[in-house]
């Protein structure tokens, strides 16, 4: 294992489709058209000396490094701005060029330190590359003169010298070590699209700028990384490398958080993590990366992290370290003792969607097979369980209908209920950087979003009232509809006509206009027949959308509305439309196509259905229970009732990430046997009497399925620190209750997925290692993937309209509680921050504000800063407000990363009519001056701190 | 909310969905729904609520709950 070197060709890569050739160093090459001359040059293996150019942001032309000469030209252009043309004689190297880069190189290296050996670079830095290149030996012009490299010149303060930022809790800024090669200002431009960067001043006054000459912290940058990545010297640096040293090796693996799913090496020292760096050739990612995956992996070494197995009798008694035997002795005592009492449906289990397929395979298996019925569920119950139901009733699948790529084809953009630029940076990035070449952006969501207004970005915004998605959905469809713009061809083709005119007849009923449903929604009218025009002859018209979608007690319908709205303008089944989940976690496609849900099998096949449960019966060697198992809330009203009385969880904080708290806590309490099986003593195993320590995504082999259903390879860079990996807990806690399962590797479970499950049928590590990732459905119909879907036709055959009629929520406002809430995610902080919040991105986000409208704050005596009681039917808490614009009057907002704020004692327990997925995002509240913390707060507080004593090793009798 | 007022008023929601497609179609998707999507002791509570009237449950679903009660008595029983 070495190193992964990847090659850096200089400028981007051309997608013309027509070929030019030409001479370098007397080689032929052939390149498409619009490729530079540096990019042809290293294509065929000849690097030309640069600096400034690198190939994840365009061509510049500053260093002058790369000058080439070519055959009946004048003087050296720059390779890097030159582009290629038929029949060019290029050479790279003469004796003009030796002494013109020499020369260069001499004047750089005349204003930057000479302390390679004691630098963070020193390994990785391409000025002391270049300057081995080029020959350089000697530096003509001294240090003397006017520099930016030492703090004092000739004993008097140097005003051009400025210190090291390191405000930034990852990486570094010396201004000292850097050369103006403006790669960083290009990446936070051209890939990352938050424009934070600036080279301020002229000439020698020319130094990078973060804002206004502010800090690194102080600034709008959002830490994504990519101006570290871009940074030739040392002038950025990771604070781990400097702290380390350089990696030694690396290996390639998937992002353990959201679920864009992006590629990095893991680069390594030992079994020591140096740096996290995105990876070019990562389909999802193409290289860049937000401020989580790329430096927010501290977690998985943080001193809170539980190495050790332990149980207790009682949730009151302390926790008591044990061998993993007596862990899972006691663990399979317990649960079979339940079903003893109860009955066999007494018990179930939750899969997780951080953890690989392979492990949420594992689960459902034990559940199904070993437990003897069909009480698993997974956290996409609450968030994306809508998605699966509405777009297989419409399309035929459970899944988004493109690939991250498609976006560089999309004309117009629509967003609804989802903020990519806080909750999938990376696609966000993607999605402006289409932006800023002219596609249009419409942004239906209560609140102002980061993605509305940003640089060179400015959407058209229809700020809806929480709860109002299926009228305004079908208010568009109305538009569409009544304006003459479907497009007919399309829906005849590929769709049900008949049920299309039954949509189109209900859809065009005046009462769905977009005036007559304005009353309800706050939408103006004339802005949404502006956005359904855009989005029906705009051109590729693609949508994204998120749990603003979903969870709400209409969230399946709103997925069936958009799907509806899909089909009717033909904006499926080729590059650059469709209809696009974007995915909370990084497993939630994953965990889905695993069988997770109580009612399917892997691949979405109801349990009911013989033929698939004699396929698994047969493999398994049970009998399979062919009645539906318990969802999660349906699991809690069993546990009150007396019927659920066991639960095995994997990786997931049902406590804090599920709503309403106050039941979840009865139903917990209500439990004779909860196992956690995580990183962290979460806040659901303050009621659990089993606590198996968990691996984190370093230290495990398996796969995770992105939101575009690409299935990408997790690999182990280091043992696991509690000394087994996730899948060998599972396996061993269901030998020790009888069912043996037998695998020595995560592939032979990917296997037998693979054996089970139709569209996984052309799936194996080995087919991974060799393309790097594929798409499902992979079979022999598509042994290389599918990244688009539904070409040519649906997979459920016609596209099917349904008709989506709007009814309002039961949770609704009055006088007690006049204000709605609705909550969403911040960029540093990830789900319920079990992970982020124990890493430095604290900084950003220490703890969860109440945004609100400073009309609604001043009617309420609020002023910014404030604590405040947040109050809901279900319950109350306190946090502080943040007074803001960005939510309209009547509409307040909040995170839900941080347990203290419990966020979730106030969301109800209503739920989208189809799937019990919960409603997070609209609740009626009321606001009103506080001095601190609820008294709910102060016990759940104590009750947590009580509930997480371990006892002292010899304190065991 | 407590059984069987919650199971009530999630087969009452089911109802809502389905409401605009009309009584034939309305039936049996909510009938359908229901026999997919429930554990079998919420659709035994549910049956014992509806044998005890079946208090609050909108006719639609009354009708499709009755007619699931009727195609399979005895696989959930």
């Amino acid at each position: 294992m070495s190193l992964i070197e990847e090659i850096d060709y200089g400028t981007p890569r051309s997608k013309s489709e027509t070929m030019v050739t030409l001479t370098i160093d007397g080689n032929q090459v052939t390149v498409p058209e619009g490729t530079s001359i540096m990019r042809a040059a290293m294509d065929a293996g000849h690097q030309i000396p640069k600096l400034c150019a690198t190939d994840m942001v365009d061509a510049f032309g500053s260093c002058r490094l790369c000058v080439v000469e070519i055959e009946g030209r004048a003087g050296t252009p720059a390779s890097c701005t030159t582009p290629v043309m038929p029949g060019l004689v290029v050479h790279t190297q003469s004796q003009r060029l030796k002494k013109l880069r020499k020369g260069v190189m001499e004047l750089y290296i005349s204003d930057h330190p000479l302390d390679c050996l004691t630098c963070g670079a020193n390994g990785d830095c391409e000025l002391q590359d270049m300057a081995g290149a080029v020959g350089l030996r000697d530096v003509r012009y001294g240090y003397e003169g006017e520099n930016h490299v030492f703090a004092k010149s000739h004993g008097e303060i140097n005003a051009a010298w400025m210190p090291k930022d390191e405000s930034n809790p990852y990486f570094t800024y010396d201004p000292s070590k850097c050369i103006v090669c403006s790669r960083c200002v290009r990446a936070c431009e051209e890939v990352q699209g938050t424009f934070a960067l600036t080279i301020s001043g002229r000439g020698f006054d020319s130094r990078v700028s973060p804002g206004m000459s502010e800090s690194f912290l102080g600034s709008e940058c959002v830490s994504c990384g990519a101006c570290v990545q871009a940074c030739p010297t040392a002038t950025l640096t990771e604070k781990s490398v400097i702290e380390i040293g350089q990696p030694e090796h690396s290996v390639v693996t998937t992002c353990a958080y959201c679920g864009v799913g992006c590629t990095f090496k893991a680069e390594m020292r030992g079994e020591e993590v140096v740096r996290m760096v995105p990876y070019k050739d990562g389909k999802a990612n193409r290289g860049h990366s937000c401020v989580k995956g790329r430096f927010a992996w501290g977690y998985t070494n943080h001193k809170e992290r539980i190495l050790n197995p332990m149980i207790r009798e009682r949730i009151e008694d302390p926790w008591r370290e044990v061998s993993w035997d007596e862990a899972f002795s006691f663990a399979a005592a317990r649960m079979r003792g339940i079903q003893t009492k109860y009955g066999r449906d007494a018990i179930g289990g939750i899969t997780s969607s951080r953890c690989t397929n392979e492990e949420t395979y594992l689960v459902q298996k034990l559940i199904r097979a070993g437990f003897g019925n069909n009480n698993v569920d997974t956290c996409a119950r609450v968030c994306h369980s809508p998605t699966g139901y509405g777009l297989s009733v419409t399309f035929g699948t459970s899944a988004g209908t493109q690939d991250f790529d498609s976006v560089e084809n999309t004309d117009v953009a629509m967003i609804i209920g989802a903020n990519p630029a806080s909750a999938h940076p990376v696609f966000a990035s993607r999605l402006k950087k289409r932006l800023r070449q002219g596609a249009r952006l419409i942004v239906i969501d209560p609140r102002r979003t980061e993605m509305v207004e940003s640089p060179h970005v400015k959407a058209l915004h229809l700020p809806l009232m929480p709860g109002t998605n299926v009228a305004v959905v079908t208010a568009l469809a109305h538009v569409i509809v009544t304006e003459g713009l479907a497009n007919e061809a399309f829906v005849r083709e590929r769709c049900d006509w008949a049920e299309f005119e039954e949509w189109a007849a209900f859809v065009a009923q005046p009462k769905h206009s977009p005036e007559a449903t304005a009353i309800l929604t706050g939408v103006d009218p004339k802005t949404l027949r502006e956005a359904a025009r855009i989005y029906a002859t705009g051109g590729n018209g693609a949508i994204y959308y998120g749990l603003g979608v979903t969870e709400h007690s209409q969230g399946s319908t709103t997925v069936i509305a958009i799907a509806n709205l899909a089909m009717a303008t033909g904006n499926i089944g080729r590059p650059g439309v469709g209809v696009n989940p974007l995915r909370g976690q990084n497993n939630v496609q994953g965990s889905c196509d695993m069988g997770s849900f109580p009612h399917e099998l892997p691949g979405y096949r109801h349990i009911s259905g013989d033929a698939v449960r004699d396929q698994f019966e047969a493999l398994w060697n049970v009998k399979l229970n062919p009645e539906p198992g318990l969802r999660i809330p349906n699991m809690f009203d069993a546990a009150i009732e007396g019927t659920f009385m066991g639960l095995y969880v994997q990786g997931e904080d049902i406590l804090q990430s599920d709503p309403n708290t106050k039941h979840v806590v009865a139903a917990l309490s209500a439990m004779e046997c909860v196992i956690v099986h995580d990183l962290f003593l979460n806040e659901t195993a303050n009621y659990a009497h089993v606590f198996l320590p968990g691996s984190s995504f370093l230290e495990k082999d398996g796969t995770f399925t992105n939101a575009e259903r690409r299935i990408q390879r997790v690999r182990k860079v280091m043992s696991p620190k509690n000394g087994m990996a996730d899948w060998e807990v599972t396996i061993a806690l269901a030998k020790a209750m009888g069912f043996e399962m037998n695998y020595s590797h995560p592939s032979e479970i990917m296997d037998e997925i693979a054996a089970l499950t139709p569209t996984f049928a052309g799936v194996s590590y080995a087919k991974l290692d060799e393309l790097g990732s594929v798409q499902w459905p992979c079979n022999e119909k598509a042994p290389e993937g599918t990244p688009v879907m539904h070409i040519g036709g649906f997979v459920r055959g016609k596209g099917k309209f349904v008709v989506t009629e709007y009814v309002a929520t039961d949770e609704r406002t009055g006088p007690r509680f006049p204000l709605l809430l609705t909550t969403g995610r911040i960029l540093s902080q990830y789900n319920v921050g079990a992970q982020t919040r124990r890493t430095e991105n604290v900084v950003w986000h220490a703890e969860d504000r109440l945004e609100i409208h400073p009309h609604d704050a001043e009617q309420r005596g609020v002023r910014d800063g404030d604590w405040v009681r947040l109050q809901s039917r279900a319950g109350e808490t306190t946090l502080r407000a943040e007074l803001t614009d960005r939510v309209a009057p009547g509409v307040v907002y909040t995170t839900f990363h941080h347990p203290d704020t419990q966020a979730n004692v106030i969301t109800t327990e209503y739920s989208d009519w189809a799937t019990n997925c919960p409603e997070y995002k609209v609740t009626a509240v009321q606001i009103s001056p506080s001095n601190g913390p609820s008294d709910w707060q102060k016990s759940y507080d104590e009750q947590a701190r009580h509930s997480r004593r371990i006892a002292p090793a010899e304190a065991a009798e | 909310m407590s059984s069987p007022d919650r199971l009530v008023y999630m087969a009452n929601q089911i109802g809502t969905f389905f409401r605009s497609q009309g009584h034939d179609k309305a039936v049996p998707g909510i009938a359908d729904h229901i026999k997919k999507f429930w554990d079998p002791r919420m659709k035994r509570a549910i049956f014992a609520h509806l044998d005890a009237g079946g208090a609050g449950l909108e006719p639609h679903v009354l009708e499709a709950l009755t007619s699931l009660k009727q195609a399979r008595p005895t696989e959930i029983g």
